[in-house]
């Protein structure tokens, strides 16, 4: 085992510009930010899902890893020191697919902050699969391009919107941007332009 | 300030509170506890705002604290001075140059935008707590969205008085879901609270609660369709600066019944003074100038 990679340069003031950028794009919708700039965490692991982890996750959390991040599992346990937990139960899961969320903790009718919060990896924020999001935190509808997310992702999300309270959250990773689907997101797919 | 973290709050309390500020966001007026810690001020005097705006802090921020409107009060002026000496931030009392307003019982006069924060103090996080003493209860009639109870409290008001006689922390709705209370705000206030385009964030320290409105969320203040929720201010314009729409003080001036009404918002009467606004009670302007005309 060899955690040769660093965590944040400045753990803290970096830790902080992260999370605003997590509660920027949790308070509105679809809003693309960037964080974790400078950050060398080892492959897939992009530079946001690391700012991510490395901003939420601690031995206070549990964590789930899907399968092809297994190789960065060593990095993420010295950094965030997250004891590992089925994703059926898990606070937090770092994705590189999207997870069943149907089969994820959505939390109790008293107490829908245990949903889970999945960190997923995906190849782009600006380009693919059109989507129409309005609720909380959107003045007006607005539309993102994702690429990663699978075909029937609008269908899969309205069985996870459905629940609220209950609920999972998302927070879509590419490069050093990153952007968040709370559960109070409402999804349709855009209309198809020429 | 040397022998304390950024902000003073360690980086594990910070996470912890971080998280539940996310949870807060995604759940909108949904109350989330937290593990609050003992701050270097009493329960009571705005922990739970301070810690919010130490996880939430960073060091290109502009912090505004106000406490009843006021930027010169003791509450305001130490927890300003906190965070200038443990996190080292500017702060202002200008609402438009700050990023983060912290509030004890007010909303600036000023629309706020959506590159600002207002953290709430709150005493009392639970909207329900005068008529049902147990918090298993409580929590159990949110998560059912069951709020008969507050509605017959609002009902029983109008029977005794002819209408709703909360004038300050009263009841909302948020997103249609969640009763929430807005904390020790004037009702005056509580329109300001709809479709704002600022997040806001609640966190009561003693309680141990933190919630939140996301931007742009609905905010309805309880009412019926035949007692629709009214505002209510002191019919009055204020002595200093001639508002005639902001939420007035009423200060006792003499032994003789004298009152002055002023602006409860320091910043906006400044501002309006500034700008060449007066009011009845303004001081006489001695302009040498004029008398040499």
């Amino acid at each position: 085992m060899s955690v040769s990679l660093p965590g944040f340069a400045d753990p803290v003031l970096s830790a902080q510009s992260s999370f605003r950028a997590i509660l920027d794009a949790m308070s509105r919708p679809g809003t693309v930010h960037t964080a974790g700039h400078g950050l060398t965490p080892p492959a897939p692991l992009g530079q946001a899902a690391a700012a991510c982890l490395l901003t939420l996750v601690d031995a206070e959390t549990t964590l789930c890893l899907d399968d092809a991040l297994e190789t960065t599992r060593d990095w993420i346990g010295f950094h965030c020191a997250a004891p590992r937990s089925p994703a059926a139960t898990a606070g937090f899961l770092m994705c590189h697919e999207l997870p069943d969320l149907a089969a994820l903790d959505a939390g109790s009718d008293d107490a829908p902050q245990d949903g889970a919060t999945v960190v997923l990896q995906v190849a782009s924020l600006c380009a693919g699969q059109r989507l129409t999001l309005s609720g909380p935190g959107l003045p007006s509808p607005a539309t993102v391009a994702i690429n990663g997310l699978p075909a029937d992702f609008a269908e899969r999300w309205a069985a996870n919107h459905a629940l609220f309270p209950r609920g999972v959250d998302l927070i879509l990773c590419a490069g050093d941007a990153l952007l968040a689907l709370p559960r109070t997101v409402r999804i349709t797919h855009a209309h198809k332009e020429a | 300030m040397t022998g304390y973290n950024f902000a003073y709050l360690d980086e594990q309390t910070k996470r912890m509170i971080r998280r539940a500020i996310l949870k807060a966001v995604a759940i909108p007026g949904h109350q989330i506890p937290f593990g609050s810690r003992e701050m270097p001020l009493p329960y009571g005097w705005g922990t739970g705002g301070i810690q919010l705006t130490a996880a939430v802090l960073g060091p290109d921020d502009g912090l505004k604290v106000i406490d009843q409107g006021a930027d010169d009060t003791t509450n305001a002026v130490s927890i300003r001075r906190f965070f200038a000496r443990t996190a080292g931030v500017t702060t202002t009392t200008h609402t438009a140059d700050a990023t983060i307003i912290q509030t004890r019982h007010r909303i600036p006069e000023l629309k706020l935008t959506d590159k600002q924060i207002i953290v709430y103090q709150v005493p009392q996080p639970e909207p329900l707590s005068k008529l049902e003493s147990s918090r298993a209860e409580t929590r159990r009639m949110h998560g059912l969205a069951e709020y008969g109870l507050m509605h017959v409290r609002l009902y029983e008001d109008i029977t005794r008085f002819g209408h709703v006689s909360i004038s300050y922390d009263y009841p909302v709705m948020v997103g249609g879901r969640y009763l929430m209370s807005p904390s020790p705000i004037p009702a005056f206030d509580n329109p300001k609270m709809h479709m704002m385009p600022a997040l806001q964030l609640f966190g009561a320290g003693r309680e141990q609660r933190i919630y939140a409105i996301p931007p742009y969320t609905t905010v309805e203040s309880l009412d019926f369709d035949d007692h629709p929720f009214r505002t209510t201010r002191a019919p009055h314009a204020c002595g200093l600066c001639g508002a005639a729409d902001s939420y007035l003080d009423e200060v006792v001036t003499d032994d003789r019944g004298g009152r002055l009404y002023v602006c409860s918002d320091t910043d906006h009467c400044e501002t309006r003074r500034t700008a060449g606004h007066t009011g009845t009670e303004s001081p006489p302007v001695d302009a040498p100038a004029e008398q040499a005309a």
